[in-house]
């Protein structure tokens, strides 16, 4: 009888263990932003985010950095979206299943385990010095793109599969050909988790620093690029480049940075969660 | 016949898109062998791997890229010792203990931790963690493993969390059920039924966080150091393979010249780790992988 109250003992012990080790991460997260709010966020303010790059700390801003970053969130998303999901939709709709689509497959699941920094290596080879591109907006873009594919194929297959068959053939009794029933029928109905899982993919791209230095971004530019060919710095190597100097006043840029970058990454995270909630709930086959 | 021949363009466009995929991994494979070919016709491949000194950017170079490998697998495995026993515990939690609407929110909030950008982790680390650790540690030094270690395994809790429970959760009720009424606890049961049931999948997980540490480049690049040396010391200052690379493209380094390319010798050792492990997990998830029916 003793060790059956032992067990429901351990039991118990175990319940109160998982409830702390579940939040242990969520508060350890919690704490570290508390402290960058602290230090950070006194220092944010129009002249932080309008300025540029200085030697002197209290003069220093983000704005090229800022530019940057949204320079290559764009044309990452331009680059990858159409790709992305072209290429999803072939996998779910066009392939039939034999050796090459099966070679895909593990291809696509192999490419999501490849560390970010070997992507810039491919970056720095191929695009930057290959096709001439140099540092550019444009080079950094293209590497991103690689690196979001295999997220943004993975969700578009998962969204696609999930529209009915009777949908479809619905479509193709009305005489709609294939094409016409992806783009008019099965698209539209899939497109709630299709831009969840690009937004995810890009947010974690904007997060990225590693494949960018590798391909040639700059910690230091004077001015926010004007053209895809451009040099260019983004938010997370700015935040960097300040976290690697000794005067304390970059330690306070940095974590003003890293208060805006992250309101950007947790931002696009909610919109894909909202995206993904309102999508499940409206759509009920 | 103007819409079939449409039908076609656009289905060699989709194919192009999906073509794109094995064409990236090529070009890595190409890239990284065609530059590590080119290093390993001026250093004998013999060095690379009995050299204990990785000293590439000094005048009295030495290539032996022990001591990159040994950062790498030393931050790593403080990783795991972070993330495994939480991960596995907050997996056994969340299937066996709590209600499902109570998970449906608690799931997304701890893959919060993965969203955050790992320079942000970086900054954790190095100003937080290392301050911390120095005042119950003294004489630890201000670039060091252990912090960098402790913050990525933080990261990567989600990762064993989530695929973990997963794997729990797809262990059919009725082995649960059995236990149970054979006078079992939740804890008896998750240990001795539904942890070994799902068993490959758990292996997965853990597979695919260490293959994530092992390529994680920002954390160790700011609070890890860049001192490369052969050292299971987590108390100094190391470089991994990855806060290498980041270090030589910061520099001022020629293209062509034997500087550059130790950035891709250091790069095609990280990508066949990485490769192999990928690959390991991929094998264990379509051979091993429990089927009840």
């Amino acid at each position: 009888m003793s060790k059956m109250i032992l067990n429901r003992r351990k039991d118990r012990i175990f319940s109160v263990v998982g409830l702390i080790a579940t939040f242990t991460g969520l508060i350890i997260l919690l704490f570290f932003i508390g402290d960058i709010l602290k230090d950070g966020l006194s220092r944010i303010d129009w002249n932080f985010l309008t300025g540029l790059p200085s030697r002197r700390p209290e003069k220093a801003g983000i704005f090229t950095a800022m530019m940057g970053t949204i320079w290559v969130l764009f044309l990452t998303a331009a680059i990858a979206f159409p790709i992305g999901v072209g290429a999803g939709v072939y996998l779910e709709e066009y392939s039939k299943k034999d050796r090459l689509s099966k070679i895909l497959e593990i291809n696509i699941s192999n490419l999501a385990g490849v560390p970010s920094i070997i992507y810039g290596l491919l970056g720095l080879e191929i695009f930057a010095r290959v096709l001439k591109l140099g540092p550019s907006v444009l080079a950094g873009s293209l590497t991103l793109a690689l690196l979001i594919l295999p997220i943004i194929i993975v969700s578009t297959r998962e969204s696609v599969k999930a529209v009915p068959q009777s949908i479809k053939d619905a479509s193709y009794a009305m005489g709609a050909s294939k094409w016409q029933t992806i783009w008019y029928q099965v698209l539209p109905a899939s497109m709630g988790g299709v831009l969840t899982g690009v937004i995810l993919a890009l947010s974690r791209a904007v997060g990225e620093a590693a494949p960018l230095i590798v391909v040639g971004a700059l910690a230091y530019v004077p001015f926010a690029p004007k053209t895809p060919m451009d040099d260019f710095s983004i938010l997370p190597i700015q935040i960097f480049n300040w976290i690697s100097r000794p005067q304390h006043g970059f330690i306070i840029n940095a974590a003003a940075a890293i208060i805006i970058l992250l309101t950007i990454t947790f931002m696009m995270n909610g919109i894909a969660i909202y995206l993904r909630n309102r999508w499940q709930k409206k759509i009920q086959w | 016949m103007h819409t079939r021949k449409r039908e076609h363009i656009i289905e060699f466009l989709l194919f192009l898109s999906a073509l794109i995929t094995i064409l990236t991994t090529v070009g890595i494979i190409l890239v990284l062998a065609v530059e590590a070919f080119k290093f390993f016709r001026e250093v004998s491949v013999f060095e690379f791997f009995t050299s204990t000194e990785w000293t590439p950017l000094f005048t009295r170079k030495n290539f032996g890229i022990l001591p990159l490998l040994a950062g790498t697998l030393l931050t790593s495995f403080i990783a795991i010792l972070v993330a495994l026993p939480l991960g596995l515990i907050i997996a056994i939690y969340l299937s066996e203990y709590i209600p499902k609407h109570f998970r449906d929110y608690i799931k997304p909030s701890l893959e919060l931790l993965a969203a955050v950008p790992t320079v942000v982790y970086g900054f954790f680390a190095l100003m937080v963690v290392t301050p911390f650790l120095q005042k119950i540690i003294p004489g630890m030094s201000g670039f060091n493993s252990l912090s960098a270690g402790i913050v990525m395994g933080i990261m990567i809790i989600p990762i064993i969390s989530s695929l973990s429970e997963d794997a729990l959760r797809a262990v059919p009720s009725s082995l649960r059920e059995a236990s149970y009424g054979m006078g079992s606890t939740r804890l008896q049961t998750a240990f001795r039924v539904t942890v070994p049931a799902a068993s490959s999948g758990i292996v997965v997980s853990v597979i695919l966080a260490i293959s994530r540490a092992i390529g994680e480049t920002m954390i160790v690049a700011i609070a890890a150091g860049q001192q490369p040396r052969l050292t299971f010391n987590p108390l100094v200052p190391i470089e991994t393979l990855t806060a290498y690379i980041v270090q030589v493209s910061l520099g001022d380094v020629p293209h062509n010249s034997l500087e550059y390319r130790t950035i891709f010798a250091a790069g095609i050792t990280l990508f066949v780790f990485t490769f192999i492990l990928n690959n390991i997990s991929h094998y264990i998830k379509t051979k091993y992988q429990e089927k009840y029916e």
